[in-house]
């Protein structure tokens, strides 16, 4: 099976009139998002991407029912997202993988297989396939601290798809690798994607990255964040290096680059966007009280 | 469908601490002891009282074999005592006409007052972590409770061991709860760190299980402290073997280390390399627990990195 299922049209993921404001103190009160309004279709990669501080963590992390928003709801498979959070709807993945180093790379995996009830035998399965299906097949028996950056992120990326969740929240997931362990990592995350047909929220900071994955970019604007701009990603799948080359994907890169300087963002030389949002700038327009 | 090159990134090992090989571990530790019994029969062999044969209780007006050209107070030997006197001393009857030699009843004392001091180690381990969970998961009574826990140990144990005595009765109990007491502070202050030693992304990981706070204890909180657990449990075996032989004085225990440092004590004069075995006997009693302690920790500590250190 290498294409995805059809998105079915229902959103499977709503975020409405959503605001967030973090209270510091007395007097400082950061806004960090405005008046979100996004819907996303199940089976789809969506990418938020915005220069740091623009608020894409914190909403993945509404999302995720890991913080709560100060207005708006967010509904997740039909229901709002603390419930999917008990219902074991997400896996996540951290810019760190995030694991146990007192564990093995299979009981890494099998963490969330243990919380949810499975039984020792399916415990057992399960955490196999999904290593199996990350490549890591031979490293069931080492320890986090033995494996390299990417490898312990291939096993986060594991234990995150072991429960099946409906959602898989990504927040810069491949931030600390090197750029050439990173294009790999792209060319994984769309085989599983393919494969298990989970719907992806991934934050990225990596324009290129955002364009190979997704079927939407989202991009945000500078603190206080508002979505300026929802870009289609018409690329063909399934995708590859050769993907990457093409005419019509720098023509994707160069409009949500575009996208990203309208929203206050600076791109940085490296085509990366930069710390947009200064305090000062969001002083002077009274979005800070 | 894209693939990945051959270079997938393989293991890469951790950055080790080369820790020297167990053999020479050992001869250093030799060689350290060596060096003290050098130092010591050489500041008897320049200042010390005038050698005579080996044997506990040199004869007066036996030959003398070497005369030392200046005479120190520290190194006569009231004070300090010749190695090969202390070592021959273990073979002694411990008490005059006794059965048991010197080096039998060390044992027997050592191993009694072992028992006390492990039952307050575990005990003060229990209360420790106990309490340091409690703190972990209510910062109000931490705040409340955490300086009352620091004051109790700056009491002496001298002042506080006839307290106990008293109230606790003069008995093996009041010595386990000197024990305790010693013990369970170290385990107190060293958990509330442990517990809450990992990245807090993993609460986010755990929260995002719908994990239930007996949950993320058992699976990540309790696991993450074990280091820190060890690290107090070393301190506290030791500690634990101090408050015993400290309480058995007040406690009137007649079997244990204490009393034999006691008798040693009043008796010095008469035989000051008894005090010093007695002593020996002690120092090996707390190497001992500490090597039991840490044999568990090699054990718990299995696959973490790090964890063949210290």
């Amino acid at each position: 099976m290498t294409t995805p299922t059809p998105a079915i049209d229902q959103p499977i993921v709503r975020i409405a009139a959503v605001d967030k404001q973090f209270s510091g103190g007395d007097r400082l009160v950061t806004k960090a998002l405005e008046g979100i309004d996004l819907e996303i279709r199940k089976g789809e990669f969506v990418s938020l991407i915005g220069p740091s501080g623009c608020g894409k963590s914190t909403l993945l992390r509404i999302v995720g029912d890991l913080t709560s928003p100060t207005r708006g709801t967010v509904t997740v498979n039909g229901k709002p997202a603390d419930r999917a959070r008990r219902d074991r709807d997400y896996g996540i993945v951290f810019q760190a993988p995030v694991l146990f180093d007192w564990r093995t790379v299979e009981d890494n995996v099998k963490l969330p297989l243990e919380m949810l009830g499975y039984d020792a035998a399916r415990r057992t399965s399960r955490a196999r396939e999904m290593l199996e299906l990350m490549e890591l097949g031979d490293f069931l028996r080492h320890h986090p601290y033995q494996l390299s950056g990417g490898m312990q992120q291939r096993v986060a990326i594991a234990r995150a798809l072991a429960i099946e969740p409906a959602i898989l929240l990504m927040d810069e997931p491949f931030g600390a690798l090197d750029e050439m362990t990173r294009e790999r990592m792209n060319s994984e995350v769309l085989r599983i994607w393919q494969q298990t047909g989970t719907t992806v929220l991934f934050v990225t900071h990596s324009i290129p990255e955002a364009v190979f994955l997704s079927s939407r970019v989202v991009v945000m604007s500078a603190r206080p964040g508002r979505i300026t701009k929802v870009i289609d990603v018409d690329l063909p799948r399934p995708r590859t290096e050769q993907t990457r080359e093409t005419r019509r994907y720098f023509e994707v890169v160069t409009e949500v680059r575009e996208a990203l300087r309208a929203g206050g963002g600076a791109v940085d030389d490296a085509g990366r966007p930069a710390g947009g949002g200064s305090l000062d700038r969001t002083i002077a327009e009274g979005a800070v009280g | 469908m894209a693939t990945a090159t051959a270079s997938r990134g393989g293991p890469v090992p951790a950055a080790t601490v080369r820790t020297a090989p167990r053999g020479r571990r050992i001869l250093a530790g030799l060689l350290v002891f060596v060096a003290v019994l050098v130092v010591w029969e050489g500041a008897k062999f320049l200042g010390g009282t005038p050698w005579r044969a080996p044997g506990a209780a040199p004869v007066p007006g036996s030959p003398v074999l070497w005369n030392p050209p200046f005479r120190w107070a520290f190194a006569n030997d009231l004070n300090l005592p010749h190695v090969w006197n202390i070592a021959l001393v273990f073979l002694e009857p411990w008490q005059r006409g006794a059965d048991r030699n010197v080096a039998q009843f060390l044992f027997d004392a050592a191993l009694y007052t072992w028992r006390e001091a492990a039952l307050g180690f575990a005990l003060g381990a229990g209360i420790g972590l106990a309490l340091a969970t409690i703190f972990v998961h209510s910062g109000l009574l931490e705040r409340a409770l955490v300086p009352y826990v620091v004051a109790s140990q700056t009491v002496p144990i001298i002042a506080l061991a006839p307290l106990i005595s008293y109230a606790f009765g003069t008995n093996v109990l009041s010595v386990v709860v000197i024990a305790t007491y010693l013990t369970f502070f170290p385990v107190t202050i060293a958990m509330i760190r442990g517990l809450r030693s990992f990245d807090p992304r993993a609460l986010e990981l755990m929260r995002s299980y719908a994990a239930s706070r007996r949950s993320i204890y058992l699976r990540l909180r309790l696991p993450a402290s074990l280091p820190y657990l060890f690290t107090a449990l070393k301190i506290a075996a030791t500690a634990s073997i101090v408050g015993a032989i400290i309480g058995e004085s007040p406690g009137g225990i007649a079997n244990g280390l204490g009393r034999v440092i006691i008798t040693y004590n009043q008796y010095y004069i008469t035989g000051p390399e008894k005090l010093w075995a007695a002593i020996i006997a002690a120092g090996i009693l707390g190497v001992a627990f500490y090597l039991i302690v840490r044999a568990v920790e090699l054990l718990a500590l299995r696959g973490r990195p790090g964890a063949a250190a210290g």
